[in-house]
């Protein structure tokens, strides 16, 4: 048992931890549970599109509605779903992976959570205070310049939040893996899960700051008046999109590796086999994060770039098809002559590998510009993408939910409900997509609020909701597994898979707070599973028991974001009335000043003392 | 009991002495990596736009060299006023390195004037603003993003040497003076680079 | 037990041939009956690239379905400890050569066919339409001709037509699947390409970029007829006589209230440069009402007393003065006259129901 478990907390006193915590766990747990939020709101904005789709010429809602109700479901699922419940896989497992007590900046750690889910709930505010954004998740200039009242404003201040909260994210990830690796824990002896963090950590880091500058150029002309995107003063709204897509694109990929990561401790764990080709799937992983950096422009193969441009992008695109397919073969391969327990968590990682592959697929098609011209921004596309992310992300988002939960809360999730959620959500899966690819082909574009009678895209559509509904049932099968484990599951041993390799299998389920009572000495890829073999329980230590140093929790990540979501509202309302500069300069200063009272005041952490952790089982 | 922050002469580098240190600086680098792609989002959108005067006043009319010329030489020069700042630090002497740096926040902030001055000149004498064509917006966004990490930057030093003034040199502050000192000579490098492609090119083209 | 399997294999067996049955589309509207030389070279590389990429498919399928059959936990046999096979470079070695080679296999006919396409060798010694994208309609200006129209492109067929695709506002997409992949209409600048339809008909025409609350419903059509009814309508609507005089009493009246209401202002009937609404000269053949109704004069007074219910966030709401129902269909009967040409839709085969 924890230090923190044995002592019974009111409710009060545990919310302020959980607002002033700066322990990497608690953090990704609360990623997650906001994550799962805005996951739960994006499905419903999904449901509400389908029925409005489910026949032809529906007047279910009203085109006004539904044009926020796309750019909200993309928008709520990319950055404020998506992204964060990934971000909480990072946080909760990457330092148990590679033998860390906590990442390199625990307190940027909490002010990035604040950040991206203050961003989140800014925006989703916007629902409430006159319309949401209705631009689309792209927000294509001049169109997201010329859209009226402030829903576009709530897009541009709840992403520069968010994605300002993302960018330290990314920081923290790096420089603990940079850093703080555990005693023998090499690069090359990294689990693949920590690599694809890594790898994904250098996509925001290098992607994110040319969305904050598409964001300040639309939010300067939107809110001060400047020309970037105004015709007629000479702007070009073309920079828009080479911006947004400079980011956009690498991050579909700073969504899929750290996925791809997941399914390869899957793989390997419920193979009971060590991954096939670890070097090549690292490589292969650099690969495509370095040319997804080279291909933005295929989303953009009809604004006009010419032949040139055009013919260099469809190779680039077409290039990712080889690493992409090093990784399928190599879990292809895991598999083979492994011994495959068919786990929950397995059934996730299996059904990813038809659903990715058809999303590769299509996206190598897509990437051949001249048929492109008849895909892009079709039902085609929405196929396509949905294909990647629901069948390689959210799968992967799934799966690790399963794989992982013991460790994050100390029980099983019950395998049966979790076997049942995934028929469910996999069914419904490809009956809501797979449709969609003829749809696009039968002349149905994308963010469309009706279709019309008479064209042959009727029965497509009406299947594609039912679909819709399969997956949300599932989801819903998910979430009561949770809470039925939470009512009746007991306790999760260290391994509760029994097949672990990596070292956060070798501690206790919930880990401690501080990790590793004493750092374990890694010998090898796999280390649990070599001491497994070896016939030794648990980890030999690198060290003897000592004093632990542990940062102090802080409000202060909370008021420094509270300060800047003020500042936020300042800078949407001070269009219609500049008396609104002041809420402006007060949400400032509240920020500010709060990061000068964090810089100049000295917090020098404390220690868990050696005598109570020894009085601590391991 | 707490972690001893304190000198001693064997330490070579109080900058990074400690893990703290070593993290600060190495997270230093990488945030300069993602600022380097903000600065070049900013530099493509304005090399775009740079001619979309919209009848306005252009670069050649704008720009004249002798002030920026100033400019350059100023920030330059606080450049390598903080590199000596850092030599004394390594070599714990405490007050040269405050009087480097006070020398460094001076010529900072005499650069600042001088854009400041610059920016009302164009707007009074030209009626050159950020809303007057496509051209304005992605000139004043570009120079004063990077005017904005100026005073930043200037705010974060005087912050530290007020704070430290009394307390002198620790492995507990080191790394922060560092980390400044990383930050400023990346300032620079992106002045150098609007120098050159806004007003040595703005003047010729 | 078997009685309703038999009644559910009937069902699945219905279901999958209605869905195979309509999976191709409704003709002139689908991209995958393609009657026009863009489409027909996006479909060439569709077709390509889907037999490349199935076979990549089906390997990946079989060797993961031999592997799940074969290598899964036997009863007994749970603790059972494989091999921990670290790779195999001849292995790996070959997934990554073959699909290299495929990529180059796809790669150099899309390259081949994107310059094919962007080729505008012909643009000066074809015919050129100037086409601009409005919020929710389409604009056509035949170069040289002075000939505007408005949501229905008329063109000779086999023959290649240029458009100068722009916008005069937000960003749209010209497409037209059944004949040509699609262009960006965007507001800074010109893009350039050609259709060219093969056979005569009448296709559909779709915006393809978000351009606001009416996206959905910004349809246009492009009537493709042989080259001497095409002659014979750029000859007809040169010769339109704007000021011609409407055949009736009703139409008569009318045009007065037209003209009363001002309708001029946005709308041009004949030739005219400026478009701030559609162009209306030929307005009897038009195909559809507002891009999306059946061409009735119901349908027409519908719009022209409440265009917002049609079109939601459409520019001619509230910029006119209010036309009660009885005025509108003064002003439809005289606008449903507007007939300068024997070619028309018709003459096209029509449009496929």
């Amino acid at each position: 048992m924890s230090i923190a478990s044995t002592q019974k907390k009111g409710f009060g006193a545990i919310l302020w931890d959980y607002l002033t915590t700066v322990d990497h766990k608690k953090i990704g747990n609360m990623y997650l549970a906001c994550g799962a939020f805005f996951f739960i709101l994006g499905g419903i904005e999904a449901l509400i599109i389908r029925i409005q789709l489910i026949k032809p010429e529906n007047d279910f809602i009203s085109a006004g509605l539904y044009n926020e109700m796309i750019t909200m479901h993309g928008t709520t699922m990319i950055f404020f779903a998506a992204m964060p419940m990934l971000l909480g896989f990072m946080n909760a497992i990457m330092p148990l992976q590679i033998g860390a007590r906590d990442v390199a900046f625990p307190f940027l750690n909490s002010l990035g959570f604040w950040l991206f889910f203050l961003g989140g709930i800014l925006m989703n505010l916007s629902w409430f205070l006159g319309g949401a954004p209705d631009a689309g998740w792209t927000a294509y200039a001049p169109l997201s310049t010329q859209s009226p009242g402030h829903g576009m404003d709530f897009y541009v201040m709840g992403l520069q939040l968010s994605g300002a909260g993302t960018l330290m994210g990314g920081i923290n990830f790096l420089v603990t893996i940079v850093t703080m690796r555990g005693p023998g824990m090499t690069y090359m002896r990294m689990p693949l899960f920590s690599w694809t963090t890594f790898i994904a950590s250098i996509l925001i880091l290098f992607a994110f700051p040319a969305f904050t500058v598409a964001l300040f150029l639309l939010q300067f002309d939107r809110m001060f008046g400047s020309a970037f995107f105004d015709i007629a003063l000479g702007g070009n709204s073309i920079i828009w999109q080479h911006l947004f897509w400079i980011f956009g694109h690498p991050e579909v990929y700073i969504l899929i590796l750290p996925a791809f990561g997941i399914f390869s401790e899957i793989f390997a764990t419920f193979s009971k086999k060590r991954l096939f080709g670890y070097t090549s799937m690292v490589f292969a992983t650099f690969l495509i994060a370095f040319l997804g950096f080279m291909v933005w422009a295929h989303h953009m193969f009809t604004v006009g770039l010419g032949p040139v441009a055009n013919s260099i992008f469809a190779v680039g695109t077409m290039a990712i098809a080889v690493p992409t397919g090093i990784k399928i073969f190599n879990w292809l391969a895991t598999m083979w002559g492994g011994n495959i327990r068919m786990s929950a968590s397995m059934l996730w990682a299996l059904g990813f590998i038809p659903s990715f592959t058809i999303g590769g697929m299509t996206g190598v098609m897509l990437g051949a510009s001249t048929a492109d011209f008849q895909y892009h921004d079709t039902y085609f596309v929405i196929a396509h993408f949905h294909y990647v992310i629901v069948g390689g992300v959210v799968f992967g988002i799934l799966a690790g939910l399963q794989y992982w939960w013991p460790k994050m809360f100390g029980k099983v999730l019950h395998e049966g409900m979790g076997k049942i959620a995934f028929w469910l959500f996999f069914i419904g899966f490809h009956l809501t997509f797979f449709i969609q690819h003829f749809l696009g082909l039968m002349g149905m574009p994308r963010r469309y609020w009706v279709f019309l009678e008479n064209q042959g895209l009727d029965t497509g559509n009406l299947i594609s909701t039912i679909g819709a509904f399969f997956m949300a049932a599932g989801s819903i099968v998910f979430v009561i597994n949770i809470i039925y484990t939470h009512t009746k599951a007991e306790k999760a041993t260290n391994d509760p898979w029994g097949s672990g390799r990596t070292l956060e299998w070798a501690i206790s389920s919930p880990a401690p707070e501080y990790n590793f009572k004493q750092l374990p000495l890694v010998r090898g890829l796999d280390p649990y599973w070599i001491e497994k073999m070896d016939g030794n329980d648990k980890m030999t230590p690198a060290e003897p028991v000592n004093d632990i140093h542990m940062p102090n929790g802080s409000i202060l990540p909370l008021v420094i974001t509270i300060g800047f979501f003020i500042a936020s509202l300042g800078f949407i309302y001070q269009v219609d009335n500049k008396a609104w500069l002041i809420v402006l300069f007060t949400g400032m200063v509240i920020a500010i000043g709060s990061m000068l009272i964090r810089s100049l005041k000295d917090d020098h952490g404390h220690h868990i003392h050696k005598e109570d952790l020894e009085k601590e089982a391991d | 009991m707490s972690q001893d922050f304190s000198l001693n002469p064997e330490i070579q580098d109080p900058a990074k002495a400690t893990h703290e240190g070593k993290n600060k600086y190495i997270g230093l680098w990488f945030f300069l990596g993602g600022e380097t792609v903000l600065f070049a989002s900013l530099f493509a959108t304005y090399l775009s736009l740079r001619n979309s005067t919209a009848g306005g006043p252009s670069s050649q009319d704008l720009f004249g060299l002798e002030l920026v010329f100033v400019m350059t030489i100023l920030l330059l020069t606080s450049s390598l006023t903080s590199v000596y700042a850092i030599y004394h630090m390594k070599n714990h002497d405490f007050k040269k390195m405050q009087l480097w740096f006070g020398i460094t926040a001076l010529l900072g902030l005499g650069f600042l004037g001088f854009e400041i001055y610059e920016f009302t000149h164009y707007i009074t004498d030209y009626g050159f603003t950020f809303r007057s064509s496509a051209f304005g917006s992605a000139f004043y966004t570009l120079v004063g993003f990077h005017g904005g990490h100026v005073v930043f930057g200037l705010s974060w030093l005087i912050a530290l040497m007020v704070r430290n003034a009394k307390r002198g040199l620790s492995l507990y502050n080191a790394p922060k003076y560092n980390t400044f000192a990383i930050y400023w000579h990346f300032i620079d490098v992106v002045w150098v680079f609007i120098f050159t492609v806004v007003y040595l090119m703005g003047m010729v083209s | 037990m078997s009685h309703w399997m038999g009644k559910l294999k009937t069902l699945l067996l219905l279901s999958f041939t209605a869905i195979v049955l309509s999976a191709c589309g409704k003709e002139n509207l689908t991209a995958l009956d393609p009657k026009g030389y863009g489409a027909e070279k996006s479909m060439d590389i569709m077709i390509l690239s889907i037999v490349v990429m199935t076979a990549v498919f089906i390997i990946v399928a079989i060797i993961f379905t031999i592997a799940i059959i074969r290598f899964r936990e036997k009863k007994g046999k749970e603790d059972y400890i494989p091999k921990q096979v670290e790779g195999n470079h001849t292995l790996e070695i070959v997934w990554t050569g073959i699909p290299i080679i495929l990529v180059f296999v796809l790669a150099i006919p899309t390259v081949i066919s994107i310059f094919d396409l962007a080729d505008t060798a012909d643009a000066e010694s074809s015919i050129t339409v100037e086409v601009t994208g409005n919020q929710y309609w389409w604009h056509f200006d035949y170069k040289g001709e002075e000939i505007q129209t408005s949501q229905d492109l008329y063109i000779p067929v086999g023959e290649k037509v240029y458009l100068d695709i722009q916008s005069s506002d937000v960003i749209h997409s010209f497409w037209v699947p059944t004949i040509s992949g699609k262009m960006d209409a965007n507001p800074e600048n010109v893009n350039t390409m050609f259709i060219e339809a093969y056979e005569e008909g009448v296709y559909w025409g779709k915006c393809a970029e978000l351009c606001g609350p009416s996206h959905s419903l910004m349809d246009f059509k492009v009537v493709a007829v042989s080259q001497d009814e095409f002659d014979q309508w750029v000859e007809d609507m040169k010769s339109a006589n704007p000021e011609e005089a409407p055949q009736d009493a009703v139409a008569t009246e009318g045009q007065e209230l037209f003209e009363a209401n001002n309708c001029m202002a946005c709308h041009a009937i004949g030739s005219s440069p400026v478009a701030v609404g559609p162009n209306l000269t030929n307005y009897a053949n038009r195909t559809t009402v507002a891009g999306i109704l059946e061409p009735t004069k119901e349908n027409l007074v519908d719009w022209i007393v409440d265009p917002e219910s049609i079109k939601p966030g459409n520019k001619m709401t509230g910029n006119y003065p209010e036309i009660s129902k009885d005025e509108a269909e003064k002003i439809a009967e005289y606008l449903m006259q507007l007939n300068h040409s024997d070619v028309t839709p018709e003459s096209a085969g029509g449009i496929i129901d």
